[in-house]
C-alpha cells in the first residue's frame, strides 16, 4: 500500500484516498455529440509512466487534489491543491 | 513405532526441552510422551518414530528432512486443525495427532500403488488433463481428490477461534533473529530507533542456538544486550509474510498474543532483511527415504531437542556445517560409517532401503550400511523479501547460490547469511553496522560505514547421476523437469508450472534452485540465463483467520437499536448499518400500515444540510428535474443520474429557507452522493457558494404511515396538520413530543398518508416511545424494512439498485417526466437526450402479475423469449397482503413492455411461469388518493 502525501493532511495510507481520474479531460459543452461525449467519458490516455491525475481524500480532509504520478513506480513528482500544480511539461504527458 | 526404545540424548548445553515437564499425547491413536519444548516431530523421533507421512502423489513413506516449519512431509492433523507444521508446532498435553494423507494407515497405505501407476501422473498431468473435454473435469477432480494431500478442515459448527490485528510504525523492523539480525536490532535500538525484531522460531538466535560452545556464548551475550533495550520489541514464533509498497510489511504473530494469531500491519522506516540461509537438499535416488536429512536438521534435533536421529550415519559434506554435524553426531553416540567429502570430489549415488535408509551407494559404486544419511550440499538465500522490494538477485557461481543484486531502495537493507559469509564475529559486526545505518536512515542521524561481507566458495552440488526428488511436497523428480524441458517448457517459470515443482507448501524454498539446476543441465545453459522465478508474497502460509481477523470497519446503528432489540427485531445487515428487518410478521406489519398506523426507523437515510446562495444551482446540476421553482416549505422528489445517464440515486429534498435545503438520499448511496456533490463543487464550480454538511447520524428519522397517522401525530405536536395548510409534499419545522427543532414532511413511499420526522438523534427514543404510547388506541405497531419493501412494491415505487442496475438509464426506469432537458445543464443530460431519441428502444420497468396469483417468482428470475433467449428479469417480487396475490416489477424490452404483454419467467427449478404486464406501476391506489388524503 503506497503512502500519499495529501497537500492538506500530510502522508496517509492510500486506502484513505480514491483515484478520481486523469486530469486535463475537459467536460464537453452541452451541444456535444455522442462521439465526443463518449470519448470524454470512456477513453483515457492511461500512460505507462508519468501522468497527471486527480485524487480524493475521502477518509481525511475530503478535498480533491491534483498530482503527477509515475504509473510504473508510483512515485509522485508533485502533489498540490486542486488545479494548483506546476504548468504542463513535455514529459508530463497529459 | 518403527524402532522402539529411547532415542533421547543426555542433556545438551543448548537444549530447549524442559525435562521436568512431561507432555502426553497420542500419535495415530497410540499414547506417546515427550517434554515441554518438544515439537511434535522431535517428540515422535525421541520415541523412535521416523515415518511421518505419505507423499502427495506416490504415497511414498516420508520422514524428517529439515526439522523446520517448512519440512515438506511433516504436516499433521492435530485435533480438528489440519496441516499443522509438526517440526515447528510445540506438542501440548492431550494433543491428538494423526498422520495425514495415509489410508487406511500410515504403514500400509493402499494408494502407494500409485508408485506403479506413476506414469499416468507424469509431469504436465494437470496441464494435459484439464485441457479438454471440459465436461469431464468434475470427474477428473473427483478421482484426483481421493489422492489429494492435506487433513480435514474443522466440521461446520466448530467454535471458531479469535484472530486479531494490530498496526505498528517501527523505525526499523529486522526480519530474522540470527546473529546478524539480533546485532542489527541492538544497534538500531541503541541509536534510539523504535525496533521490532521478528523471528520465525520460538527463540532468537538462529543457527547459534544449535551450534557449539562458542556460538552459545555469543548468543548469551546478544540475548542479554537485546533484553536490556526497552525500545526493541522481540516477536518470536512470528513471520514476515510480505513487503509491499513504501515498506508496508505484514507480520503474522502465531503465539505470544491473547488471540490464536495476530496480523501486524507495519509501516516500517527501514526494513532490515536478515533471513539467513536455507540448507538445500541434494537430488539422488532415495533422497526422500526416512533417514535422509539435512545437516542442519541433524544439528537441530541433537542440539535443541536432544534427539538422536540414527545409529550409524553416512555424512555427505561440502561445508563446515556438514563437518559440525559429523562432530555432533559423534558426540551423540552415532557411529560415523563414512564421511563423503564433496570438496575432495567424492559423491553419493543413491540411498538404499525400502521404507527407511539401510545403506548408501557411493559415487564409486561401493555400498555402506547406515540408517542415517546426512547431506550438507549447499545453501539457498531466501531472497523473497528483497525480491518484493524490487531486487533481482544474481547467481554467484563461486558460492553456488543467489545473492542480492544490491538494487534495493534506501529503505531496505540486508545483513547476515543472505548477503554473505563470515565468522560469527564478522556476522555480528556487519549486523551492528547495518542496524545503526538502518536507524540513521529512519531517524536522520549520521551515516554509518558498513563492512564488506564476502561469500565463501562452495562446490555447486545439485544432483547425482540417479533419479531423485526435487520437490518433496509435490513429488516431482529431476527426470520430470527434464521431460518438461523436452516438451518445450524450458523456461523456469513454465517448467515450474508444468511440473508443479516448487508449487507446494514450501513454495520453492527447498526446491527452486535444484529445479533450475536440473533445467539448466537439461537445456545446456548456465544458471543465470536459466533465470529464477520471482518470489511473491506471502513468504509463509497464512491462515485465513489471520487475514480475516478482527474487522476495524465500524458498525452503525440508530439510537433506536436498543428498542428494536427489546422488541424481538430480526436484524438486517445493510452495508455498515444494522437495520430492523421485521419484528416477527412482516406481512401483518404491512397490512397494519394499510389499515391503522405504523412507524418505521429510517435513520440510516442519508441526510445532507445544504446551505448557501448557490445551493439551488447544485440541486439543478445533480438532479435531473427542476428546482428553481421549489417554494420554501415544500418537498420534491428527485432523481440523480451519472454522466452516462444511469440512475445514481433518488430521494426527496426540502426547501427549509431562502438558501437552506435538507436533502435525503438512499442509505447505501449516501457516501457516493456526498462525494459526487463535492466533486462538482470543488473541481467544476469552485466559485459557487454552497456548504454541504452530512447530518445522517445527527438526526434520527422516523416514518409514520397509515390512515391514522395524522391523528397520531396531532396528539404530540403543535404543528398544524390540517391537510389544507399542510398538504402532501410539504415540510414544517416545529416541536414533536416536546422536542424542538424537529423537521416533519409529508411524503408517501409506502403509498399511505405519511409523515416523516427528523429529530435530533439523542431525543429519538423519546419521540419513538411517545408515538407508541399515544398510538395504542389507533392500532399502532412498528414495522421493519421488509414491510416497507412490500408496501412500496404494492405502490409501484422503485428502489435504485434493486429495480435499476448499473446500465439502467433514467428513461428505462420510467422517470421521463422527471427529466427536464430545458435546463441548461445537469449530470447525464446529454445521454438522456440521446436515450429519449431512441423512441422507447431500451429496457422498460413494468409491473407484472403472474397468471397464478399464488406464485411469487424469485427476484432476479430471468424472462425469456422463444428458445431461451434472455430478454429481461424480475427485479422485485413479494406476496401482497393487501391484494392477496403476488406483485412484481420487471425489466423487459420495448416490445414486451406494452400493457397486456405476456411474459415467460424461468423459475429456479427450471419450470416456466406466465405473467402479464400491467397498465400502471402501482398495484394499490394508482390515483394516489390515500397518500394525498
Ligand atoms: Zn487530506
Amino acid at each position: 500500500m503506497i503512502i500519499i502525501d495529501c497537500p492538506h493532511c500530510g502522508p496517509r495510507n492510500s486506502t484513505e484516498f480514491r483515484h478520481a481520474g486523469e486530469a486535463g479531460h475537459k467536460r464537453p459543452v452541452a451541444t456535444t455529440d455522442p462521439a465526443e461525449w463518449r470519448y470524454y467519458l470512456y477513453v483515457h490516455d492511461n500512460p505507462m509512466g508519468w501522468t497527471r491525475e486527480t485524487w480524493f481524500h475521502g477518509s481525511g480532509c475530503r478535498k480533491f487534489f491534483s498530482a503527477e504520478r509515475n504509473t510504473v513506480t508510483n512515485e509522485f513528482r508533485w502533489i498540490a491543491p486542486f488545479g494548483q500544480g506546476p504548468a504542463h511539461t513535455e514529459e508530463s504527458g497529459a | 513405532m518403527s524402532a522402539a526404545g529411547n532415542w533421547r540424548l543426555s542433556p545438551q548445553p543448548g537444549e530447549v526441552i524442559d525435562r521436568s515437564t512431561k507432555v502426553n499425547f497420542t500419535w495415530n491413536g497410540t499414547a506417546v510422551s515427550g517434554f515441554a519444548g518438544d515439537t511434535i516431530v522431535s517428540a515422535l523421533m525421541a520415541n523412535g518414530e521416523q515415518l511421518m507421512s505419505r507423499s502427495f502423489k506416490y504415497h511414498r513413506p516420508r520422514g524428517v528432512m529439515t526439522a523446520t516449519f517448512f519440512d515438506p512431509n511433516c504436516s499433521f492433523q492435530v485435533g480438528n486443525e489440519p496441516n499443522v507444521r509438526g517440526a515447528h508446532r510445540l506438542v501440548k498435553d492431550g494433543d491428538v495427532v494423526q498422520a495425514q494423507n495415509a489410508w487406511p494407515s500410515l504403514k500400509y497405505d493402499v494408494r502407494s500403488a500409485n508408485q506403479a501407476v506413476g506414469r499416468f501422473l507424469g509431469p504436465g498431468f494437470y496441464y494435459k488433463t484439464f485441457i479438454k473435454p471440459q465436461p469431464l473435469w468434475p470427474a477428473y477432480q473427483k478421482v484426483l481428490s481421493t489422492f489429494a494431500p492435506g487433513g480435514k478442515p474443522p466440521a461446520i459448527g466448530t467454535p471458531h477461534e479469535i484472530f486479531d490485528k494490530r498496526y505498528a510504525h517501527p523505525d526499523v523492523l529486522v526480519v530474522g533473529a540470527g546473529p546478524a539480525g539480533i546485532a542489527a536490532a541492538i544497534e538500531a535500538g541503541r541509536a534510539g530507533a523504535s525496533v521490532i525484531l521478528v523471528e520465525e522460531e520460538y527463540e532468537i538466535g538462529g543457527h547459534l542456538r544449535f551450534g557449539g560452545p562458542a556460538e552459545l556464548a555469543h548468543l548469551a551475550t546478544l540475548r542479554a544486550e537485546v533484553a536490556a533495550l526497552e525500545n526493541v520489541e522481540v516477536l518470536t514464533d512470528s513471520v514476515v509474510s510480505g513487503r509491499y509498497d513504501d515498506n508496508w510489511v505484514g507480520v503474522i504473530q502465531r503465539s505470544g498474543v491473547w488471540s490464536k494469531e495476530r496480523m501486524i500491519k507495519a509501516r516500517v522506516g527501514t526494513l532490515v532483511v536478515a533471513a539467513g540461509l536455507i540448507e538445500r537438499p541434494f537430488v539422488f535416488e532415495g533422497n526422500d527415504l526416512p533417514g535422509v536429512m539435512l545437516s542442519t536438521a541433524a544439528l537441530r534435533l541433537t542440539g535443541l531437542h536432544a534427539v538422536k536421529p540414527g545409529t550409524s550415519a553416512v555424512v555427505f559434506t561440502a561445508n563446515s556445517t556438514g563437518d559440525a554435524a559429523i562432530e555432533r553426531l559423534t558426540q551423540s553416540g552415532v557411529t560415523i560409517a563414512r564421511i563423503v567429502d564433496a570438496r575432495k570430489g567424492e559423491t553419493i549415488r543413491r540411498a538404499l532401503g525400502r521404507g527407511h535408509v539401510s545403506g548408501v551407494e557411493l559415487g564409486n559404486g561401493s555400498k555402506v550400511q547406515a540408517d542415517l544419511l546426512v547431506t550438507a550440499t549447499g545453501w539457498t538465500a531466501p531472497t523473497s523479501l528483497l525480491n518484493m522490494a524490487g531486487d533481482r538477485p544474481v547467481w554467484d557461481a563461486t558460492a553456488a547460490r543467489f545473492s542480492p543484486a544490491d538494487d534495493l531502495p534506501s529503505t531496505v537493507m540486508a545483513t547476515g547469511g543472505i548477503l554473505g559469509d563470515g565468522t560469527t564475529e564478522e556476522l555480528i559486526a556487519h549486523g551492528r553496522a547495518v542496524g545503526a545505518e538502518a536507524a540513521r536512515r529512519a531517524t536522520g542521524a549520521a551515516p554509518v560505514e558498513i563492512p564488506d561481507l564476502g561469500r565463501d566458495p562452495h562446490p555447486a552440488l545439485f544432483q547425482s547421476s540417479t533419479v531423485g526428488f526435487v520437490d518433496f511436497s509435490e513429488d516431482v523428480k529431476n527426470k520430470d523437469v527434464v521431460s518438461a524441458a523436452k516438451e518445450g517448457y524450458d523456461s523456469s517459470e513454465l517448467a515450474k508450472r508444468f511440473t508443479t515443482s516448487a508449487m507446494g507448501p514450501a513454495q520453492g524454498k527447498y526446491e527452486m534452485i535444484n529445479t533450475m539446476a536440473v533445467l539448466a543441465d537439461a537445456t545446456n545453459r548456465d544458471f543465470q540465463s536459466t533465470g529464477t522465478t520471482v518470489w511473491r508474497p506471502p513468504y509463509a502460509p497464512i491462515s485465513l483467520g489471520a487475514l480475516a481477523g478482527r474487522s476495524f470497519e465500524p458498525t452503525r446503528v440508530s439510537p433506536l437499536q436498543g428498542w428494536h432489540e427489546a422488541h424481538g427485531v430480526e436484524p438486517l445487515i445493510a452495508g455498515q448499518w444494522i437495520r430492523p428487518e421485521h419484528y416477527g410478521d412482516p406481512q401483518a406489519e404491512a397490512l397494519n400500515v394499510r389499515t391503522n398506523v405504523g412507524i418505521i426507523d429510517v435513520t440510516p437515510l442519508g441526510k445532507f444540510d445544504i446551505q448557501g446562495p448557490d445551493a439551488v444551482k447544485l440541486l439543478n446540476l445533480v438532479y435531473t428535474n427542476q428546482w428553481d421553482n421549489l417554494a420554501i416549505g415544500s418537498v420534491r422528489y428527485g432523481v440523480m443520474c451519472a454522466e452516462d445517464g444511469v440512475v445514481l440515486d433518488d430521494g426527496v429534498t426540502a426547501r427549509l429557507g431562502e438558501d437552506r435545503y435538507l436533502m435525503t438520499v438512499t442509505s447505501s448511496g449516501a457516501a457516493t452522493v456526498w462525494e459526487w456533490m463535492e466533486m462538482w463543487l470543488q473541481t467544476v464550480h469552485p466559485d459557487w457558494q454552497v456548504l454541504i454538511t452530512p447530518i445522517t447520524t445527527g438526526m434520527a428519522s422516523i416514518n409514520i404511515a397509515g390512515p391514522n397517522s395524522r391523528e397520531l401525530l396531532s396528539r404530540i405536536t403543535d404543528i398544524d396538520l390540517d391537510p389544507q395548510t399542510f398538504p402532501y409534499m410539504k415540510v414544517r419545522e416545529g416541536v414533536v413530543a416536546g422536542v424542538e427543532n424537529c423537521i416533519v414532511w409529508r411524503i408517501g413511499f409506502t403509498g399511505e398518508l405519511s409523515y416523516e420526522i427528523h429529530v435530533p438523534a439523542s431525543y429519538a427514543l423519546h419521540v419513538w416511545e411517545t408515538l407508541i404510547d399515544n398510538g395504542q388506541d389507533l392500532g399502532i405497531s412498528a414495522f421493519g424494512i421488509e414491510a416497507q419493501r412490500i408496501l412500496r412494491l404494492e405502490k409501484g415505487h422503485l428502489i435504485v439498485g434493486q429495480d435499476t442496475d448499473g446500465l439502467t438509464q433514467a428513461h428505462s426506469a420510467g422517470l421521463g417526466p422527471l427529466i427536464k432537458q430545458a435546463k441548461e445543464d445537469f449530470a447525464g443530460k446529454q445521454e438522456l437526450a440521446w436515450q429519449e431519441a431512441r423512441d422507447g428502444d431500451y429496457p422498460h420497468l413494468v409491473a407484472i402479475e403472474t397468471v397464478d396469483p399464488a406464485l411469487v417468482p424469485p427476484e432476479a428470475s430471468q424472462i425469456v423469449r422463444g428458445n431461451n433467449e434472455i430478454v429481461g428479469r424480475v427485479t422485485s417480487s413479494r406476496m401482497s397482503p393487501t391484494l392477496r396475490r403476488s406483485v412484481a416489477l420487471a425489466q423487459v424490452p420495448k416490445n414486451l413492455s406494452t400493457p397486456g404483454s405476456r411474459l415467460t419467467i424461468v423459475l429456479p427449478n427450471g419450470s416456466r411461469a406466465v405473467a402479464v404486464v400491467r397498465e400502471d406501476l402501482a398495484f394499490v391506489d394508482p390515483e394516489g388518493v390515500r397518500l394525498r388524503g
